[in-house]
This record gives structure tokens, C-alpha cells and sequence, in this order.
């Protein structure tokens, strides 16, 4: 549990943000200049700022009201930066070692371990190399690696892909999902990359100009029609779902989220697992009755919950909700009038089976 | 000859530790009177040698604050002695010292000792892990500009030691003694030719060193 209270005043901007983040990884996303690096640096205590309040697991790391601030070498914070910052006269198993011959020696067993990291980040054959002989992804993951064995009780990741091309951050994206299923760690990742956002965080602090304007579960604010996520052409809601029936002659799989029922071509996953799903605003029909003759699979009773119009681009983004499970559809305000759109109407979301996006 | 070498030796011992301090003092610290402390370690080098000579006589002289003191509590003489015109070498070419540390450090990524402090190193710390392995080049081409310039001072060397074979006359001095004298200018021609290899030497030292250095940290030469 992370608790963030901040104020800060520099000439020409102002920081006023506060949320609280359940275990798990927590995205600070928002365009650039919206603040999101600074709150990570008051985090760590590099940004000292006029009133603050931050309080991670039960420890206050800072609390101006009551003149309390750890100093950085003490709060025990991992910090990824966007430019790996390896130290360049040691070898890359020394910049390793670096926090972790620094970190209080704890029980044994609850120690995040050496050959555990290298393993999981797959450093191994670069123990002995220098860091400027390192690609950038190698390099982003040896300092992933470095901040994870100072023995953090948090893990703050500032922009750590931003600096890689697609086919690196390919690289590493499995990486950081292995290690957040692997360690029971609670992550703050600062990103301006959706995809990033939808990949690995669990709560989503959105942020603009220096402000927090919505914050929740990831499922829960991707299905807003109000907040810029939806202006974005790739908007759609984002469901968590499990895998519950293969059906290989048909090549499909069922999944269920919540009371949805999803059919999907067959996923490469086994039964029971959880996958995260994402169904694009775009490609969500909504009608009144159920269509017949028709190569549709998912055929989903829904309730009108909000319903959010964009004047510029002449389209609206329809809110739906079936029990907990919540949808984005955007269609027309033509469509809208015709079918009587409006918060309580029941509704039938049609999602061709193609156009479910199994994120992982 | 070998007595010069000692007394540039003996200078950059107890010059380059210091100059090592004033220089991170000076690049990373923020204090008042940080520019006065700038400008104080510069004094040597636009004052005029025989000028700082003076004021460490009048400093460490026998009679002087510093000098009396030493003298009664360990009876160490520093005026005329060898070690005296170490230090007048090491005052002297404290300046270069500084200046060649201080740039290498200015030059190294603060943000690689706010990294080193997100993972756990105080002050100490990241002075001795991070910020002095980094300045390596810029310590090492200051201690071997320091020992050049060392092996050449002779104002204040004059000035505080005096001139006394054997003991305080170094290679500058012995040169200008050759050539008080009559048909002194064979000694002083060899002499000279002495002084110039070793400064050649020196130079070519601190530039090798200095690229070893800065290969070993990856940068291209």
C-alpha cells in the first residue's frame, strides 16, 4: 500500500497530486510535462517538495507536516532510471552487488537473491562485461537487476523503455512480467506508452498538468467514456479473464469475465488461468435485438451506464455494464439517437471474437 | 638530480591528498565562501613565486605562527630543509592539482552518484565508490602535472628553502648556480637537458596514463 500526498511550487508549474495505490504495480502515466517523473523523484526523496506526504507499507518516508524525511540512502527504494545509469568502471556483476552490499541483511529467506535476479532477468552471460560493451535493453536490465537486489521495499521505474526501440522493448516486457508474477513486490511505473500501461500495472494514476485526474483499477478506468484514455483511437475497456473451456475442433476458446462469457480463436494458455483482454472501443456494435444469420460469436447483454459525446470528432463513447465487467463501445451519435441510448437501457454489445485483444 | 625528483615526490604526497579534498569541495559542494575558497587556491598561480616563498617563511618560520609551533611541539624546522621546499614545490603547483581534479569530477554524471544513493551509499560512500574512481584520469594527469611542475619550481623554492646543495637545491636551482659561476655552462647545458627529458617524460606519462584511464571507463580515446 503506497500513500502519496504532494505540493510543489517551481516558477510556471504546479505539482498537487495525491493517491494511494493497492499492492501490485501502480502506472503514472500522462503525456510529457504532466509531472509523472517528478513524483517519482519525491518518492525517492531526490525532489524534496514544499509539502509532502509519503508513506510506503506503513513506513513515512517523508511528512513535512511533521518534519519527518528519510534521507535517499535510507529509504531503501529501488529506482530503474531511463538511462540504465550503470556505473561505467565496474563490471556489470559489481554494478550488481552495489545495493545489495548496501541493504540491511534481512531474513535469509525473504531476500531477493543474486543468482535469482540473474536468472530472471537472463544476465548471465554478461556478469563479466563492462556496461558500455551492453545494448540498451541489456543494459535497462542489469539495472532492473541492480535495483532489485539492494532489497527494496518499493521498486520505482522512471520512463524504463522509453529510451529502446520496439524490438528491444519486446525484449524486455516479458522480463518485467515474470518478475512481477515472481515477486511479491509492489511496483510504481512511470510511462507515457499505453501498451506499457496495459502489460503491467494493476492501478492507473492518470495524470495531467502537474494533477491526478482519475485514478482506480486499470479495467476500471479504460471503460470510462470521460477521460482522455477514450479520446485515444486505440480506446477500449480492459477486462481481467479466465480461461475456461478449450474447444480445440472448433479452434476457440471461452473465457469469462465476471458474468461475460468471451469467445476467442483458440488461446495458447491452460485452463484456469487468468488472461488480461482488452476489446477496442471501435470494434463493439451495439443493437436492441439479437441478430440472426450472423458469424458472430459473442453476443453480450448489456446496460447503458454513461453515455460521453465528442463534439470534434462527431462520436460518442457508450459506457456498458454487465455486473462488474465493464465495456467501451464508440459509435455514432446517429446511432445513439436511433437506438434511444441512454444511462439504464439494456443492450446487446456485439464483439466479433477477432477483435478481442489477449494482451497476455 | 635524485634529490629533485624526491623533493617533486614528496610534493605531490602532500600536495595531491589535498588537492584531491579542495577539488570536490569545489565541484560538487554548495556553501558561502565557496568562491573565496575558489579564488584563495588559485593565489600561487598569479601571485609571484617569490612572493608565496615569503608567506610560507612568514608562515612556518621558525618565528612564524605555524613554524614556532612545529617547532616546540616536534621540533620539526621546515624552513631550509628538504621537506620545506616540498612543500614550497606542493603550494605551488597546488593550483594544477586542483584544476585537472576538479574538471574530471565536474565532467563525471551527477546521476551516477544519485543512482549509487537510491541504492544505499551515503556521502563517503559515493565519494570513495563512485566519484573518485571516475576522476581517476583527472587525478592521475594532476599528480603527474603537479610532479612536473614541481621538478621546475623555483621562486618559492628559493624564497623558503634557499639554495643549499644537497639539501634544498633542486634541478632549477642548480642550474641557475652553474650559471652564477664561471665556465658553469657545460653542468648547466646538462643540466638543462636533464630537466627537459624529465619534463617530456612526465607529460608523455600523464597523457598515457590519463588514456589508459579513460579507456578502462569505456570512452573512446
Amino acid at each position: 500500500m503506497i500513500e502519496v500526498a504532494l505540493r510543489h511550487r517551481w516558477p510556471g508549474t504546479v505539482l498537487d497530486i495525491e493517491f494511494t495505490a493497492p499492492p501490485g504495480a501502480t502506472a503514472l502515466f500522462g503525456p510529457s510535462g504532466a509531472g509523472k517523473s517528478s513524483v517519482v523523484a519525491a518518492i525517492a526523496g531526490l525532489l524534496r517538495a514544499d509539502e509532502a506526504r509519503i508513506v510506503v507499507d506503513g513506513m513515512v518516508l517523508s511528512d513535512t507536516a511533521h518534519g519527518v524525511d528519510v534521507p535517499v540512502e535510507q529509504r531503501r527504494l529501488g529506482l530503474v532510471f531511463q538511462d540504465a545509469r550503470l556505473f561505467p568502471h565496474m563490471k556489470v556483476a559489481d554494478n550488481l552487488r552495489y545495493g545489495l552490499r548496501r541493504a540491511p541483511a534481512g531474513p535469509p529467506d525473504a531476500q531477493i537473491r543474486f543468482d535469482d535476479v540473474v536468472e530472471l532477468l537472463g544476465i548471465a552471460p554478461l556478469l563479466a562485461r563492462r556496461p558500455h560493451t551492453l545494448s540498451g535493453g541489456e543494459r535497462q536490465r542489469v539495472a532492473i537487476g541492480r535495483a532489485l537486489l539492494a532489497q527494496p521495499r518499493l521498486l520505482l521505474m522512471d520512463e524504463p523503455l522509453a529510451s529502446l526501440d520496439g524490438a528491444r522493448k519486446a525484449e524486455i516486457l516479458p522480463y518485467l512480467a515474470r518478475l512481477k508474477q515472481s515477486l511479491a513486490l509492489p511496483i510504481v511505473y512511470v510511462t507515457h506508452a499505453l501498451d506499457e500501461v496495459l502489460f503491467m500495472a494493476d492501478t492507473l494514476v492518470l495524470l495531467e498538468a502537474g494533477r491526478v485526474r482519475a485514478a482506480g483499477p486499470v479495467a476500471e478506468l479504460t471503460a470510462r467514456g470521460d477521460l482522455p484514455l477514450a479520446e485515444r483511437d486505440d480506446a477500449g475497456a480492459v477486462l481481467e479473464a479466465r480461461v475456461a473451456e478449450h474447444h480445440p475442433a472448433r479452434r476457440l476458446s471461452l473465457l469469462r469475465a465476471g458474468p461475460l462469457a468471451l469467445w476467442v480463436p483458440l488461446a495458447p494458455a491452460q485452463l484456469g488461468t487468468w488472461l488480461r483482454v482488452r476489446i477496442p472501443a471501435r470494434e463493439i456494435i451495439l443493437a436492441t435485438e439479437v441478430p440472426q444469420g450472423i458469424s458472430l460469436h459473442n453476443i453480450l447483454p448489456t446496460q447503458v451506464v454513461n453515455v460521453t459525446e465528442d463534439a470534434v470528432r462527431h462520436t460518442a463513447m457508450v459506457e456498458l455494464a454487465t455486473g462488474p465487467a465493464r465495456l467501451l463501445a464508440r459509435v455514432t451519435p446517429d446511432a445513439v439517437a436511433r437506438l434511444g441510448l441512454r444511462p439504464g437501457k439494456p443492450v446487446l454489445a456485439l464483439v466479433k471474437s477477432m477483435s478481442v485483444d489477449v494482451l497476455k | 638530480m635524485a634529490l629533485s625528483l624526491g623533493v617533486a615526490g614528496r610534493s605531490v604526497g602532500f600536495g595531491l591528498p589535498v588537492a584531491v579534498v579542495l577539488a570536490w569541495v569545489l565541484a560538487r559542494g554548495r556553501f558561502p565562501g565557496r568562491a573565496a575558497l575558489d579564488a584563495f587556491v588559485h593565489l600561487p598561480m598569479v601571485l609571484p613565486p617569490v612572493v608565496v616563498g615569503w608567506l610560507l617563511l612568514l608562515l612556518f618560520g621558525i618565528r612564524g605562527p605555524v613554524g614556532s609551533w612545529l617547532d616546540d611541539w616536534f621540533g620539526i624546522r621546515l624552513v631550509f630543509s628538504t621537506s620545506g621546499a616540498a612543500i614550497a614545490c606542493a603550494v605551488m603547483s597546488l593550483p594544477l592539482m586542483v584544476r585537472a581534479i576538479r574538471l574530471s569530477i565536474e565532467a563525471i554524471d551527477p546521476g551516477l552518484e544519485q543512482a549509487a544513493r537510491t541504492l544505499g551509499a551515503g556521502r563517503l560512500d559515493r565519494l570513495l565508490t563512485i566519484t573518485l574512481p571516475l576522476a581517476l584520469p583527472g587525478v592521475l594527469s594532476g599528480a603527474i602535472v603537479g610532479y612536473v611542475a614541481s621538478l621546475g619550481e623555483f621562486g618559492a623554492v628559493i624564497t623558503f628553502a634557499a639554495n643549499i646543495p644537497g639539501e634544498t637545491q633542486t634541478l632549477p636551482l642548480a642550474i641557475y648556480s652553474a650559471l652564477q659561476t664561471p665556465d658553469g655552462e657545460a653542468t648547466a647545458a646538462k643540466l638543462a637537458l636533464v630537466s627537459i627529458t624529465l619534463a617530456v617524460a612526465g607529460l608523455a606519462a600523464a597523457e598515457w596514463a590519463g588514456r589508459r584511464a579513460r579507456a578502462a571507463l569505456g570512452h573512446r580515446p
